[in-house]
């Protein structure tokens, strides 16, 4: 298939689950009145509903998903492996545990941007200390075993902060952070999210070229004019603000990173930039749908994102081990 | 009305004259520790000067506890088995669900554990009175005190021509239907309860789309504790922000069969009146 198939298919698909998203939920509302209300405002407590509930809702879940699809293909493409994932590595996990410090000290109550600023910052953090550990020629091994420890501490950290937190509801809410969901998120979260998100974005997508030319090689992309530490700069900054805001709303949603551009390498012909756009919608589609999963399949139970992203992405994610070993890689 | 008065004194009587023809209970326990907050608060209002050791620490709490002054000059517990065999109490007061293996280890270290049901209605707290006093051998004093509550109880009644339409509703969208303690206090105060037009009797997950769509009159939200929680950020979503709040919130008042039900009741009265 060629991308110029793939990308308005995956665009359109984005549109199908995104208008999918509005009409399900627990109120039980028909599609046609759902529609009209959400764009006329007909019948008060319906348009409350569709404008204030189950919009921002779908709007943050495509926000995440293509944040994180993105955010995955730009690192897999950059450390040449496709074991990169934000969720893996720790990035996400250290971005929770940034905005849990944030809202237990207050500091999110005090001040609206500490929230996305302190997920950015738990972020960035995590993607710093990968790629010194790992290092841009770093093995596969170097960068799992790396991503394992910090998500472990983040976990912890995390665990610890919401544990010592006066509130008796923290402690229980380890689940969302560590799992994700984007249940009852209001606009509130979308306006916080999205100027990070967007800076984020804008810089991961300056990174195609830098990417194809990586691909022969670091030696020969420098020959090309690409300057490896203004990459490695951008790549840091965009994927901690975009996957950092994301997580600061919506807890950790692991393996999106990781399906979304293995499934799509292929179709776009092992070309790193335009696996960049492609996995951002790739992405969207991914949490979209799974966020309509959770509503469907279990209505009552508030099941999280990360728990539908894992069951897709960890067998994949054996696979991938297994397949890395026996290249010898 | 006073069918209520008579029937919880029958219940007293009983329970006193059951514990009467029990041998061993002929003196009453001179060290009481309390380790549900429910317990503390009928301890307190009821054991003679000197009687009650220790309270839990959840009494000091203003989210859950109605005698947050009064548990300040108790020495307070976690209601950890070995803390509780170290205060040497004669009696130890514990509620029938919560800690069930700290109750068990007390009980084989020999020491006694009157345990009390939660209460889940306006019915249950009389019964609940005569429970505690028996227990402490201050039957006098609870007697007192039951038939006080259910006077005053009696004159909150009222006549209603119209009941406006109200929801509970606490963190992670949980609510409360007519069969429990929240529930009875709301109908008390002269609302009806959405909770039960939903199909939620019993109470339980209630989410934010289907109480939109029920727009109750008024929403009483749960107490809010310090630092933050995503549960109770979803009591400030914007979707919110049409239905009237008027300051209703439960609290400690609410969460006991204690005659400081009645404080709950008359708050949320008022707060019915300004409505209208």
């Amino acid at each position: 298939m060629t991308a110029r198939v793939l990308l308005p298919g995956l665009g359109l698909l984005v549109a199908v689950l995104f208008l999918a998203a509005l009409l399900v939920g627990p109120a039980g509302i028909g599609p046609g009145e759902s529609l009209a209300a959400l764009l006329t405002g007909r019948g008060e407590a319906v348009t409350l509903v569709m404008r204030e509930i189950r919009l921002p809702r779908a709007l943050l879940a495509a926000m995440i998903g293509a944040s994180l699809g993105l955010s995955g293909a730009a690192m897999q493409g950059y450390l040449r492996n496709p074991l990169a994932e934000p969720g893996l590595i720790g990035v996400t996990g250290s971005a929770a545990l940034g905005a849990v410090i944030a809202l237990q000290t207050g500091l999110a109550g005090a001040v609206a941007l500490a929230l996305p600023l302190a997920g950015l910052a738990g972020a960035g953090a995590a993607v710093a200390l990968i790629l010194l550990l790992a290092g841009p020629r770093g093995s596969a091994f170097t960068l799992i075993l790396a991503g394992i420890a910090i998500s472990a501490l983040a976990g912890a950290l995390t665990s610890l902060a919401l544990n010592l937190s006066p509130n008796p509801f923290a402690a229980m809410e380890t689940m969302f952070w560590m799992l994700g969901s984007v249940a009852d998120r209001s606009f509130r979260h979308v306006w916080l999210a999205l100027p990070f998100m967007a800076l984020g974005w804008a810089a991961l997508a300056t990174l195609g070229r830098g990417l194809d030319a990586l691909t022969l090689g670091e030696d020969a992309a420098a020959a090309l004019g690409i300057r490896l530490a203004r990459m490695r700069l951008l790549l840091v900054c965009g994927t901690a603000a975009s996957v950092g805001a994301a997580t600061a709303v919506a807890g950790a949603i692991g393996f999106v990173g990781l399906v979304v551009p293995h499934l799509l390498r292929p179709l776009v012909g092992a070309q790193p930039s335009r696996l960049l756009f492609a996995s951002a919608l790739g992405g969207a589609a991914m949490v979209l749908a799974a966020d309509i999963a959770v509503r469907v399949v279990v209505p009552e139970r508030d099941l999280k994102l990360g728990v539908l992203t894992a069951l897709v992405g960890a067998p994949l994610f054996l696979h991938l081990i297994y397949k890395t070993r026996r290249e010898g890689v | 009305m006073w069918g209520c008065v008579r029937r919880s004194r029958i219940v007293a009587a009983a329970l006193l004259w059951a514990l009467a023809a029990w041998p061993a209970m002929a003196a009453p326990p001179e060290r009481v520790v309390s380790i549900n907050l429910c317990t503390d608060q009928l301890a307190m209002m009821l054991a003679a000067p000197g009687q009650l050791v220790s309270v839990s620490a959840l009494a000091r709490e203003p989210q859950s506890s109605a005698m947050v002054a009064e548990a300040m000059r108790y020495p307070v517990n976690r209601g950890q088995a070995e803390e509780v065999f170290l205060l040497d109490p004669d009696l130890v007061l514990a509620g029938s669900y919560t800690t069930p293996a700290t109750v068990d280890m007390l009980r084989r270290l020999g020491i006694p554990v009157v345990t009390l049901p939660p209460a889940t209605s306006l019915d249950a707290v009389s019964d609940q009175i005569a429970q505690v006093g028996a227990a402490l051998g201050r039957a006098a004093a609870a007697d007192r005190l039951a038939a006080d509550f259910e006077a005053r109880r009696a004159r909150l009644r009222a006549a209603l021509a119209e009941r406006p339409r109200a929801a509970l509703y606490y963190a992670n969208g949980y609510t409360a239907g007519d069969s429990s303690l929240a529930g009875e206090i709301l109908v008390a105060a002269g609302f009806e309860n959405v909770a039960t037009e939903a199909g939620l009797a019993q109470g339980g997950a209630l989410a934010l789309e289907r109480l939109v769509m029920l727009a109750p009159e008024l929403v009483v939200e749960g107490a809010r504790y310090p630092g933050a929680s995503r549960g109770e950020a979803l009591l400030a979503h914007p979707a919110l922000d049409g239905l009237r709040r008027a300051g209703a919130r439960t609290g400690g008042d609410w969460a006991c069969g204690t005659p400081h039900v009645l404080r709950a009741i008359e708050e949320l009265a008022a707060i019915r009146e300004t409505l209208e």
